[in-house]
């Protein structure tokens, strides 16, 4: 980080904002590990319950999404000011409603309206 | 925020220190991760689509007929190769070695491209077996979500070999830094968003 420092204040993106080999290295093996647990699960059938299986390979999936954010993407609370972090947070916050709020209201509506349609279609 | 007074005669003046004392592309960073942070949203909308209807098959093939997940392994894996390949890349170039830079900017390239490759048999493979776009809501929602990302991907390929001919001919110039950086940061997203393609469509498709 040579050129960043003659604005005369820190944007904080300078320094460790690349990251480490070391950073990168345990990023690597974690990664690894979060996506090798999951596929053997599903693949081998290690868990005979399906649906205790696709919460388990759902929390691999977010703590690897994590790992991703610290150690790759370089995610601080204090990464562009504070900027970075608040973007993120809001964005989390529009995903979640928009993913619970599709999948709920269109599970409801599939429910409600799935008899009606075999009715019609057992209709001469 | 620091305020200062300069003396002017009698009179001080108060004006912001930092007022504009900003270096070209300081906010580089932050805009780019906004740009993600929308592109995140466009993939947000993708997952509910294929959330929605991923279980509507109309009679066609389903989810485990389809998947080879030992072929998505594999893909995981390139990209996520091709993840530490450009982490290496980052840390040559915080060390200015051009030629290494380079070459682990080759190496990521191969790995995307390879990844690319397989995801395209994959598709190859589904049409020719009937599994086409128009078959069903669960084919139609899948070509998407995961064709939105294979297209990003190409984009990231180009956007690389782009910035390899940029280094290339002026060096670690300022601007090819923060390139650079912009780059590390849409690459290591798109494989963020590869986590959810594989856990909700590939891994749970085959549990349903």
């Amino acid at each position: 980080m040579i050129a960043h420092d003659h604005a005369g204040h820190d944007h904080a993106h300078g320094g460790a904002a690349h990251g480490s080999l070391k950073g990168y290295l345990i990023g690597f093996v974690l990664s690894v590990v979060l996506t090798a647990i999951p596929f053997w699960m599903v693949m081998t059938g290690a868990i005979d319950n399906k649906q205790a299986t696709a919460v388990i390979i759902m929390a691999f999936a977010a703590v690897q999404i994590v790992v991703h954010m610290i150690f790759f993407l370089h995610m601080t609370p204090a990464s562009e000011g504070g900027w970075s972090m608040l973007a993120l947070i809001f964005t989390v916050i529009l995903v979640v409603i928009v993913l619970s709020g599709s999948l709920w209201v269109m599970y409801h509506l599939n429910a409600n309206m799935m008899p009606g349609l075999h009715e019609m279609r057992q209709m001469p | 925020m620091a305020s200062t007074a300069i003396t002017a005669g009698a009179e001080p003046v108060f004006h912001l220190e930092e007022e504009h004392a900003h270096a070209e592309g300081g906010s580089t960073m932050l805009g780019f991760w906004l740009y993600l942070m929308s592109d995140c949203l466009i993939f947000a909308m993708l997952f509910a689509a294929f959330g929605v209807l991923g279980g509507n098959y109309a009679a066609g093939p389903a989810p485990k007929d389809l998947f080879d997940l030992g072929l998505v392994a594999v893909n995981t894996t390139m990209l996520l190769l091709s993840s530490i390949t450009y982490g290496f890349a980052m840390l040559t170039m915080d060390k200015g070695r051009v030629g290494a830079t380079q070459g682990w900017l080759a190496v990521t390239m191969l790995f995307g491209l390879t990844f690319l490759s397989i995801e395209l048999y994959e598709f190859a493979h589904m049409i020719h077996e009937g599994a086409t776009p128009q078959r069903s809501a669960f084919l139609s929602s899948f070509f998407t979500l995961v064709g939105t990302h294979g297209l990003h991907v190409t984009f990231g390929i180009v956007w690389m070999v782009t910035l390899m001919v940029q280094v290339a001919r002026h060096g670690f110039i300022e601007a090819n830094r923060r390139r650079l950086m912009c780059l590390s940061m849409f690459w290591h997203f798109l494989d963020v968003v590869w986590i959810g393609v594989f856990t909700f469509v590939y891994l749970m498709g085959t549990l349903r």
